[in-house]
């Protein structure tokens, strides 16, 4: 074991009167035992900046903790003044704008970080023999990470969140039988109020974080104990038999944890604390939005970026799968990553001898994302001020008849345009409506526009007959010049 | 470490039988403590799962506020309120008056997933702004993801005030479907 530690002992420098200090403290708590193994212990060589999202992740973490502290010097977790406080804290208090937008921005950057981090372990097989535990306990670490992101969002007590919340009590109400109860403890009672406030505050401050920091130390107690990992090599299989003697061979030719190992992680880490800071000192904080008041019926809640795929899932749904959606994927997803170390505890740890593995990554990477982007976009939400806020396009009456003229009123009175966009502009709940006279013939517009149908309600019960008529006549304009209308197939006789 | 062994050397005899009440006694001393202590803690924690029913007939203004033929919203206070919920102690409700006599109560939250939905009045129909959920104006269900028309509260006329039973938050299934 290289025992030449290649920084000079600081303690020769030290005036006589402090080294007799040290020594008392250090004789009584022993950190000179206990640190300085740790800081020469060798660590496999290769094992480059690869290995620097763990501690990114945990000074992200620590980051959190420090801010959270200073937010809760001013929030107030009760209902009626959260929203004050928080507007308090983004004009009043001395940077309290910034501490707000830190602690936004290292949540994202956590999560992004976690995200690299389980990657990285992953691809490089680390979470083999005899690593498994680690893997597991970095599982629970997620989704504690998860709940954190969850509560804290409820906590910025604006529209968003009140409404967040009464979504997922919805949600928990559809599971029968014991969805009512669920939906009781989530709300800390029948209705959303101060209880599911402070419910969320308690999660958020005492019983995750203490959970987190629990296994956050297991987490770290794992890694000393079983050593960094080497970096894989193809053609070395983990062998369970072999391994012990293999990784001894791999730590006698390895470099002292201190200072180089260490070094990589420090400057990773300070760079990811520079570039947050900056994101956060660019961006502001994030809202609050309106206030939680639920007769503000204009809402539209989305929850922050991280939980959009899951949103976008949930939402392109079908119906009938949706209690085992809402329930199942993050169960069968929460199972999957168990079973990582069981499946594939033992065997080629180089990326380049596992197709399967690396073609997961990149699947769930590409799935993830879509359903991201999908959900960010949310075409199935309609526009709920396109009938009066995005007019016809101007091209689209140039030139029409008064009946027409009255169709294309009729069409953006009875809210048609907060589902169907015309020229892009408009909804996307439904099709576009520019070019529907190719495709729908004059009674097969009627008939949609009085039965409905699909995602369409029936419009027959809200309009008189003349204002079907007048509507059509102005569907029926609506094709590119010079190509024919729809028509139905019929025998000609001529 | 000087000696070979370090625990004590087990001795039989007229000391087991102390050593034997001391561990029961241990036990026994934390399971009652336990029990006294975790009933009550555990009681506080699962008191939400308790189902009480707790709505109120709350008044929704006078009989002439509402114009037949016509749908309202009206703002009021939950009466599960606690003094410190501030805005989210308030209620909002939608109010059909079909006819003269015959009233509707319709929550504002879809009965997908509990956003709240907007009336249109021009076109007759409420709109869900997440996921599209469409209700006509008598609250059945047109289209979409919802599984059945809007959630309604129990309505009645009482001195010339209409009133409507509210308090919980409507779900699924702890809210009845009407027949």
């Amino acid at each position: 074991m290289n025992s030449q530690s290649p920084i000079p002992d600081p303690l020769i420098f030290m005036p006589r009167w402090l080294n007799n200090v040290w020594q008392w403290i250090d004789f009584r708590m022993g950190l000179r035992d206990a640190l300085v193994p740790l800081m020469q212990h060798p660590t496999p060589r290769g094992a480059r900046w690869w290995y620097v999202f763990g501690s990114a992740t945990l000074t992200l973490f620590l980051s959190q903790i420090v801010t959270g502290i200073c937010l809760a010097l001013v929030y107030v977790p009760s209902a009626d003044q959260a929203y004050e406080t928080l507007q308090y804290l983004n004009y009043s208090a001395s940077l309290g704008w910034f501490i707000r937008a830190l602690h936004n921005c290292s949540a994202s950057g956590m999560i992004i970080m976690l995200a690299l981090h389980m990657t990285q372990v992953f691809l490089m097989g680390a979470f083999k023999y005899p690593r498994e535990m680690t893997w597991l306990v970095g599982v629970v670490l997620l989704l504690c990470t998860l709940a954190m992101c969850f509560s804290g969002q409820v906590l910025r007590w604006d529209q968003d969140a009140y409404w967040t919340v009464g979504v997922s009590a919805a949600m928990a109400g559809r599971v029968p039988v014991v969805g009512p109860s669920m939906v009781h403890m989530l709300l800390g009672g029948e209705t959303i109020g101060g209880q599911t406030l402070s419910r969320f505050f308690a999660l958020h401050v005492f019983i995750v974080p203490g959970a987190l920091i629990f296994f956050l130390i297991l987490h770290l107690y794992l890694v000393l104990k079983h050593g960094i990992s080497a970096p894989p090599v193809t053609g070395q299989p983990v062998d369970p038999k072999t391994y012990a003697a293999e990784y001894e061979a791999e730590l006698k030719r390895g470099e002292p944890f201190f200072p180089l190992a260490v070094a990589r992680d420090a400057i990773f880490s300070s760079l990811t604390v520079i570039v947050v800071c900056g994101i956060a000192a660019w961006l502001g904080p994030q809202g609050p939005g309106e206030p939680p008041d639920p007769t503000l019926i204009q809402a539209t809640p989305r929850p922050d970026w991280y939980f959009l795929p899951l949103f976008a899932l949930l939402a392109l749904s079908p119906p009938e799968l949706e209690v085992v959606a809402i329930f199942g994927v993050p169960a069968i997803a929460i199972g999957v990553l168990v079973l990582v170390p069981f499946v594939a505890g033992k065997g080629e740890r180089s990326p380049r001898r596992r197709p399967v593995a690396v073609l997961s990554v990149l699947m769930i990477y590409l799935v993830v994302g879509v359903l991201g982007w999908v959900g960010y976009l949310s075409p199935w939400s309609p526009d709920m001020f396109a009938w009066s806020g995005t007019p016809v396009p101007v091209r689209m009456i140039e030139g029409l008849s008064p009946r027409e003229l009255a169709g294309a009123a009729v069409f953006q009175n009875k809210t048609c345009r907060n589902c169907h966009a015309l020229d892009g502009a408009g909804g996307k709940r439904g099709p576009d409506l520019t070019s529907v006279a190719t495709r729908l013939t004059h009674d097969e517009l009627i008939r949609q526009v009085i039965q409905g149908g699909g995602l369409m309600p029936a419009f027959g019960d809200q309009l008189s007959p003349a204002e079907v008529e007048a509507m059509v006549s102005f569907l029926e304009t609506l094709k590119p010049r010079g190509q024919p209308p729809a028509e139905s197939p019929v025998a000609s006789d001529r | 470490m000087t000696s070979s062994d370090p625990r004590p050397s087990n001795t039989k005899g007229t000391n087991s039988g102390r050593r034997t009440a001391l561990v029961w006694l241990s036990v026994i001393a934390g399971g009652l403590a336990t029990a006294v202590a975790g009933v009550p803690i555990v009681g506080y924690l699962v008191a939400p799962l308790r189902r009480s029913n707790r709505d109120e007939w709350m008044d929704l203004g006078p009989v002439e506020k509402f114009i037949v033929g016509k749908t309202q919203i009206v703002d009021l206070l939950s009466p599960l309120r606690e003094p410190w919920d501030g805005d989210t102690g308030r209620l909002a409700a939608y109010v059909r008056r079909a006819t003269s006599e015959d009233f509707q109560v319709f929550a504002i939250n879809c009965t997908h997933l509990g956003c709240p939905v907007s009336w249109f009045p021009d076109s007759g129909l409420f709109l869900c702004p997440c996921h599209g959920g469409v209700y006509y104006a008598d609250g059945a269900r047109a289209s979409g993801p919802p599984p059945r028309g809007l959630y309604k509260y129990s309505n009645r006329i009482r001195n010339g005030r209409l009133e409507a039973l509210v308090g919980h938050l409507p779900t699924l299934h702890d809210t009845p479907k009407e027949g």
